[in-house]
């Protein structure tokens, strides 16, 4: 494409944009297009949507608002950053909602043509922020997109709300153009994607088009920005987010152990994203089954386990509520079985879209009887894949539940995945027994893992009943007997706790000992990272390591809590990683930092209590 | 060889179909009935017991899997037919069992069996309903009668009762049938329709509590009384009955009604079933005669075709892989967009 370098250009590292609009202006996929060209132009990225439960909420209100930040970077970036250095509001309540996510002095572009009374009304603006000082930190770029996308679209044969439905690709056009993006790879996009209307391929085509000689053409923009290629490992890369990752991964390990997946599901959000993914991908030997709700959900799950396959259920934290006693009876049974949630804002409903750590205890613990599972959280987007897998490689091995703790932000947070070699994956071995001249015994344990035999139904010979009642060790019969009871419910607990010597020892990134260590789990390891990259450049005072595996706890973690004088533990919830940590590692001074706001952590909330603490 | 007919020349007999489990129903309970048929049943064909999965909610009737030689899952109140909805989702060779309760069933799980019987999953359901809480010691169920006056209700229930057949029918069952445990014989003969019906196979089985409800379906399928207080369901023939076989059940203004028959005339107006028509309308006339009122039918009420839920789901992989071809693992990673870095 001619590039006209009218304007001074500035080189810049780092930069953070976000996009908010309407439910109905198409921010998230505008969001997205600028993120698939930042990634194909080679930039690291990091994204998050924020968009409401509300599906369309009234437009132009402030609920009806959906946002869609980026940072790309020429940096590894870990976050999608604290604050946007740019915000595109498609109307005044987009204003109104973000602009406490910019910041001071940074650029707000606002579609000057909509900024009319009843629209200032419904935002719940007395005076138009555009005149009265509101905007006085600030610069503000004032432009009148609606009407400048009509006028580019004159001669388009469109009705006049399909014009105006354009107007995203026109600032999506003005982004490319002041960030020196190159809009071919989104036209090629918009073909494909409207391949059945070419009328409307072509008008969002000249849409982006007359975005972009906007920004080139207008006075009013005089600096024109680049950022380089972000200098990542060698390797194919795609996009992806920790929905797709989870998917895929499920896929994957279903694959290693040659078996058919079974995903039982009942929609939620914000995991509903892993049940359209994986139902797209049924020539993988994919069943899918859209249940009744998440107690027949789990059910199926369990039947399909019981059958002898990778049986999968997932959900979000109310469901796991509902699941909680049929998880249980996976636990008594001793079957594998994968329960991903991902998390959201609690307690009850809560806010359905926004993201929290608040579950961990509940996975933990949040059944009768003491009923251990094993618990996994994967740090990024890209690392949901390899938590799928080895989820599924566990319970297999160990013949046990696994739960997967994703997180709201994880599930639709994008990044560059590095692909991985899939053929250099270990396979997951599974062997079902067979007959022999011993008594078949359904609760013999395995000496090393102590997992019992998965004997499948259609095996001749090996008929046998399982259930929830208590079980006689080896021959799993119903049994009240109290030293057996007792015996059982250690055997499992230890056979949880002997995952711990099949998993990797946890390691810590810069100081091994001293001041600080910054320890985390799951979706908050971006944040962390960043911030301790930030104030310990030579990594020569800080430690941070980052808990994937929750239960069993990896090797090595007590003495490595007790290699420093703090122990910081940010955690989304009000501590509930540090009440486990203080029980079991006694004398460690342990900090939290808590956020519950359904917001992920900004890496200066983190930077900003480290300092506090060193 | 159809494993699934009858045998000719079986291999199995009745104590091939009998665990090692000491069966523990009080002495006298309808169970023991449900299960020797149970038993004597299977036997009867040249399916090997691994091809068997007896999978139970809670409640008296769901000790069942553990007195049966086969493979079964004792799981969890009310959620029977979700486990065997899964396995019988990876498993389709596998002849799936559910035995529930009214309590199980009816109450605790009644959304997943109304969800098993619309998606016509092929499996088979025996609902053995006492109109008792016997487990937890005599309360009210869903089943029970009005009024009915136990531990929980001592002035008198006031939950009008459900009737298991109608909603097998409002779930769109595709086979629908009630046997009591009074009756072995006619119990082996509606589980070997249940068996050869593709498709979700409920039966609702009247079965005896001694302990907390004895004798509820007395009046019906006691000794003296079952001539005429039961009518046997045939397909295409008149609902005839009686000790004499000299009454029959007619439609007089779209009710059902008993009035006399003779076997040499010929009756307009008498009921003839028909187990397969396409609305569920007669089906469901059948299920409103109630004692006192009516004699009360048994039999098969409704068995129709459909195409069942786990064939649907295999026949959809099976086409994906023959549209798109068996999926490849590398394919699926690099799916998408994906850009090198050099
Ligand atoms: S309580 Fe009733 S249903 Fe239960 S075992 Fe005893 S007689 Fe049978």
């Amino acid at each position: 494409m001619a590039m006209t370098h009218s304007k001074t250009i500035t080189q810049a590292t780092a930069i953070t944009v976000r996009f908010a609009g309407d439910s109905g202006d198409g921010m998230q996929l505008t969001g997205d297009q600028f993120t698939d060209t930042s990634a194909v132009m080679g930039n690291d990225f990091a994204t998050f949507p924020d968009y409401p439960a509300e599906i369309r909420a009234p437009a132009g209100t402030l609920p009806g608002v959906s946002s869609f930040q980026i940072q790309f970077s020429e940096a590894i970036v870990f976050t999608p950053g604290d604050i946007a250095d740019v915000l595109i509001a498609m109307n005044p309540a987009a204003l109104k909602v973000n602009l406490h996510h910019v910041k001071k002095s940074g650029l707000i572009i606002v579609n000057e043509s909509v900024f009319t009374e009843p629209n200032l009304r419904k935002a719940n603006y007395k005076t138009n922020p555009l005149n009265d000082g509101t905007l006085q930190d600030y610069q503000v770029m004032r432009v009148p997109i609606t009407e400048l996308t009509k006028n580019a679209l004159k001669e388009h044969p469109l009705k006049l709300t399909e014009v105006e439905r354009c107007k995203n690709f026109f600032a999506l056009g003005l982004m490319f153009w002041l960030y020196s993006r190159d809009y071919e790879y989104t036209f090629q996009w918009i073909k494909k994607k409207f391949a059945k209307r070419p009328e409307i391929a072509e008008a969002n085509i000249a849409a982006v088009k007359a975005g972009y000689s906007f920004g080139d053409i207008t006075e009013a923009f005089n600096v024109q920005y680049q950022v380089k290629k972000a200098s990542l490992q060698k390797g194919t890369y795609r996009k992806i987010t920790g929905n797709e990752a989870l998917a895929i991964g499920l896929i994957a390990g279903a694959r290693l152990a040659n078996k058919t997946l079974f995903y039982g599901s009942y929609p939620i959000t914000p995991a509903s994203g892993i049940l359209h993914e994986l139902s797209s991908h049924k020539h993988y030997d994919v069943k899918t089954f859209q249940a009744e709700d998440e107690i027949a959900a789990i059910g199926t799950a369990i039947g399909a386990s019981f059958g002898g396959q990778i049986a999968v259920t997932g959900t979000s934290g109310p469901g796991v509520c509902l699941k909680s006693e049929a998880l249980g009876l996976a636990v008594m049974a001793e079957l594998p079985l994968i329960l991903i949630d991902v998390q959201r804002s609690g307690p009850s409903t809560g806010m359905p879209t926004k993201t929290e750590q608040t579950d961990l205890l509940q996975v933990l613990y949040g059944r009768n009887g003491e009923s251990p599972i094993c618990v996994l959280a994967p740090q990024t987007p890209a690392d949901c894949f390899d938590v799928a897998v080895e989820a599924i490689r566990i319970a297999v091995k160990y013949m046990t539940p696994v739960a997967i703790l994703s997180e709201g932000y994880l599930a639709n947070a994008a990044e560059p995945w590095k692909l991985p070699e899939i053929e250099k994956f270990e396979k997951i071995t599974v062997v079902h027994p067979q007959k022999t001249e011993a008594e078949f015994l359904p609760y013999a344990r395995d000496p090393k893992t102590l997992a019992r035999p998965w004997a499948i139904p259609g095996t001749p010979g090996l008929e046998h009943r399982i259930g929830g009642l208590a079980k006689a060790d080896l021959t799993g019969n119903v049994s009240y007997d109290p030293v057996n009871n007792q015996k059982m419910i250690q055997l499992r607990a230890e056979k949880i706790q002997r995952i711990a010597e099949d998993i990797p020892a946890l390691e810590v990134r810069g100081a091994k000992s001293g001041q600080l260590l910054v320890l985390g789990w799951g979706g908050t390891y971006g944040a962390i990272y960043q911030a301790v990259d930030d104030l310990d450049k030579d990594s020569s005072r800080i430690g941070q390591a980052h808990l994937k595996y929750l239960c069993p706890f990896p090797r090595g973690l007590e003495k490595i809590v007790r290699s420093y004088k703090k122990v910081l533990v940010p955690e989304l919830n009000s501590g509930q990683l540090i009440m486990l940590l203080r029980a079991q590692f006694p004398g460690v001074v342990f900090e939290g930092l808590n956020k519950i706001q359904g917001l992920p952590f900004q890496v200066d909330e983190i930077r900003n209590k480290i300092k506090g603490l060193l | 060889m159809n494993v699934d007919q009858p045998a000719q020349k079986p291999i199995f007999t009745k104590d091939d179909f009998v665990s090692s489990q000491e069966v523990r129903w009080c002495p006298g309970c309808g169970d023991y009935s449900i299960l020797a048929t149970a038993q004597r049943t299977l036997a009867k064909y040249n399916i090997p017991r691994e091809k068997h999965v007896f999978i139970s909610g809670i409640g008296c009737s769901s000790r069942f899997p553990y007195y049966m030689n086969t493979y079964g899952f004792h799981t969890i109140h009310g959620r029977a037919p979700t486990i065997a909805s899964g396995l019988k989702c990876v498993a389709p060779d596998l002849k799936v069992w559910v035995i529930t309760g009214d309590g199980d069933g009816l109450s605790i799980g009644g959304n997943h069996l109304i969800h098993c019987m619309r998606r016509n999953i092929d499996i088979n359901i025996l609902l053995v309903n006492n109109q008792i809480y016997g487990l937890t010691k005599g309360q009210y169920s869903p089943t029970s009668e009005f009024g009915k006056v136990t531990k929980s209700s001592p002035m008198g229930s006031i939950d009008y009762p459900i009737n298991a057949l109608c909603i097998a029918l409002a779930s769109e069952s595709t086979f629908v049938a009630r046997t009591t445990d009074t009756d072995p014989r006619h119990m082996g003969m509606i589980l070997e329709r249940a068996m050869a019906h593709k498709g979700t196979s409920f039966v609702e089985i009247y079965q005896n509590c001694i302990i907390f409800n004895d004798k509820a379906f007395g009046p019906v399928t006691g000794r003296d009384t079952k001539e005429d207080r039961m009518v046997f369901l045939e397909d295409g023939k008149p609902l005839i009955f009686g000790k004499d076989r000299n009454k029959a059940i007619f439609i007089k203004r779209l009710q059902p009604v008993t009035g006399d028959y003779d076997p040499v005339k010929t009756y307009p107006d008498i009921l003839v079933h028909q187990e397969s028509g396409v609305s569920s309308h007669h089906a469901y006339l059948l299920t409103q005669m109630r004692y006192p009122e009516m004699p009360v039918p048994f039999g098969v009420f409704r068995a129709i075709e459909r195409p069942t839920y786990d064939a649907l789901l295999q026949n959809q992989v099976d086409q994906a892989v023959k549209d798109r071809g068996a999926g490849d693992l590398k394919k699926l990673i690099y799916g998408g967009q994906t850009w090198r870095v050099e």
